[in-house]
């Protein structure tokens, strides 16, 4: 096997062959096959490696045709996107880069429209509301599924499943008659409280859970802990990249959320985000760009002050309860 | 003596299941009072006639199976969700791999993969409607390479754009979970395999792939929850009334929200219920035999 033979073709890329076999390695070296690097293979490689990339562009390319919208004056937008918008005739252009970069669309958003501001606190209060009580209770209740043998909990187990796979079309009639009894719709509560108790971070907590061995919790029994305590000193902190994952989750789940806040609120002014983002896209495209980036920005902030954690745990929830890799 | 460690077990026994109940509680309280409870009020509605509350028997689900817009809405949503999950899986496990090998910026890599999670519903639609409106992007290329453009969003290719998003929107998340799975495998494995002469394909179909059970079982049932959030996009970009190749059950259902049909409502959601119950229900036991057969193997 001539082992990097052909090194003089180009770059020697079978770096792989060279790393030991510790542990520290990258997946690539894992699943990659060492010391059989021909031309063949290294092509591929650099064939793959451009896949790769394409598609890496290809995911923000949205993005990036946002954030560029949303430094574009009222006349470079109407331009270019006003055949699209405003039903001006025509083609919609494209430019990837503004001509004229300008702030006027954040100042002009975040000075004189109260009603974007209104909005932007409902879907904050509606979102923290509805995180605030997933920690409540679904973090204690994948500790139960996670931890203890209880009579039922296959079935319950079931339960929660099912309900975590049913569209929210189909609670909704059931969520409309009890808030509808308890007086609760076209108030906050309408959103907050049935989202509260949705039950997908149950699942995807508690195989974060699970994944604390036994034998920890046990010792700490032994030592005369209690249920709570051991909760409180060993399930929280081992848990903690499962419940910041749930909360990122969660976050991106309710500060988008539409079907709930159309169906349960009537009310203009509890309106959130999401739904007032919508109806600014047909009346105001100008300002809309920097609004959608305004209204993405919590979201992006807490994904990358976190992604570490929202790896590791969406990772978790995948069957593998290890650490992280970030090479 | 064994008389007395065994009631010590059962008291121990005992905690712990009130223990787990304990813990269990709030949040089956809340299922239980705003999910399960009133479900079983929409049961019972399901039976009964619009006015005056008379028992209809079957006849509400009889008027649901013979309705044509249910029919079109379920077969689409089966169709979409045939379509758009294997293909987000399969998709998904490459860009895994492909993302796996590589040694640069790959951190910043996974960031770019996962973004689409977290922009908002209605600015990816303003990318949409830029993009496949009659007068949008796509229009545009198509006649500048001599075709004729028209609006993608009313027409069959609706399914696709909503596929597409689809995907654009879960790559990222399926694409770490199966990261996560292909790093569970241990690489002595690998190493074993090659040594006799297996290759790259041989050991991905051999090694990886069954290994990667759990995780496909977790990866394909997020994906599913997922794709019934996809109406929030097909919502606010074709409204109400979506051209008919991507008019879902949930529009169907927001529709009859819209005009009070209640008696449609309730029959067609436990007529759901029972469906995914049931194949949820298969599942189960179809693992739990194969998990008895395997200990009776070993």
């Amino acid at each position: 096997m001539s082992l990097g033979g052909r090194a003089s073709l180009g770059s020697r890329i079978s770096l792989g062959s060279r790393t030991p076999l510790g542990s520290r390695m990258s997946l690539g070296d894992r699943i990659s096959l060492r010391g059989r690097m021909s031309f063949g293979s290294r092509m591929a490689r650099g064939v793959l490696g451009i896949i790769t990339v394409l598609f890496f562009i290809a995911m923000i390319f949205p993005f990036v045709i946002l954030i560029s919208g949303s430094l574009m004056g009222k006349q470079e937008l109407s331009e270019l996107f006003g055949a699209v918008f405003s039903g001006q005739s025509g083609q919609a252009g494209f430019r990837l880069f503004p001509m004229y970069p300008t702030l006027r669309a954040y100042v002009r958003l975040l000075l004189d429209s109260p009603e974007y501001f209104t909005a932007f606190w409902n879907s904050f209060i509606q979102t923290a509301g509805v995180l605030a009580g997933q920690l409540l209770t679904a973090v204690p209740a994948a500790w139960a599924f996670a931890q203890f043998r209880f009579p039922g909990k296959r079935v319950l187990w079931m339960l929660y499943l099912l309900l975590m796979l049913l569209p929210f079309q189909v609670t909704m009639v059931s969520g409309y008659l009890v808030l509808n009894t308890l007086h609760l719709l076209d108030t906050r509560w309408a959103v907050i409280l049935p989202g509260a108790f949705s039950t997908l971070p149950v699942f995807i907590l508690q195989k974060t859970f699970a994944g604390i061995p036994k034998e920890v919790t046990e010792a700490a029994q032994i030592d005369g802990a209690g249920p709570l305590r051991i909760f409180f000193t060993i399930g929280l902190p081992l848990g903690k990249p499962g419940i910041f994952s749930i909360l990122i989750l969660g976050f991106l789940e309710y500060w988008n959320a539409i079907e709930q806040p159309m169906t349960y609120l009537r009310a203009e002014e509890l309106r959130p985000l999401s739904l007032y983002l919508p109806q600014m896209v047909n009346t105001e495209t100008a300002a809309a760009f920097a609004a959608s980036i305004v209204t993405l920005l919590p979201a992006l902030l807490l994904f990358f002050s976190g992604q570490d954690s929202l790896e590791r745990g969406i990772a978790m929830s995948g069957g593998y309860s290890g650490g992280g890799e970030n090479g | 003596m064994i008389l007395e460690s065994r009631t010590r077990m059962s008291a121990r026994r005992r905690r712990e299941i009130r223990n787990g109940y304990l813990f269990l509680i709030p949040s089956l309280a809340g299922t239980g009072g705003f999910v399960l409870i009133p479900f079983l009020d929409v049961i019972r509605r399901s039976f009964l006639r619009a006015v005056g509350n008379g028992f209809v028997g079957l006849e509400n689900y009889r008027q649901v199976l013979e309705n044509e817009a249910f029919c079109l809405a379920a077969g689409n949503t089966a169709g979409f969700m045939a379509v758009c999950i294997p293909l987000l899986l399969g998709m998904s496990l490459l860009l895994a791999v492909l993302v796996g090998r590589i040694k640069v910026l790959r951190y910043q890599m996974k960031a770019g993969f996962l973004l689409p999670m977290a922009i908002p519903a209605a600015s990816v639609v303003v990318f949409f409607k830029l993009m496949f409106a009659g007068n949008g992007w796509l229009t545009g290329v198509v006649t500048h390479f001599g075709g004729t453009g028209k609006d993608w969003l009313g027409e069959g290719s609706a399914f696709w754009i909503l596929t597409a998003c689809y995907i654009w929107k879960n790559l990222g998340y399926n694409m770490i979970l199966w990261l996560s799975g292909l790093l569970s495998i241990p690489e002595e494995q690998y190493e074993a395999a090659r040594v006799q002469g297996a290759g790259e394909w041989k050991c991905f179909l051999y090694i990886t792939l069954p290994q990667l059970r759990e995780t496909a079982f977790v990866t394909a049932l997020l994906s599913f929850v997922n794709a019934f959030r996809v109406f929030r996009e097909a919502y606010l970009l074709a409204g109400d009334y979506p051209h008919e190749s991507i008019y879902m059950l949930q529009h169907l259902f927001n529709n009859w929200f819209v005009s009070l049909d209640i008696q449609k409502m309730t029959a067609a959601a436990v007529m759901l219920v029972l469906l995914t119950g049931g194949i949820l229900g298969a599942g189960e036991w179809y693992e739990i035999r194969r998990r008895k057969a395997e200990e009776r193997r070993i």
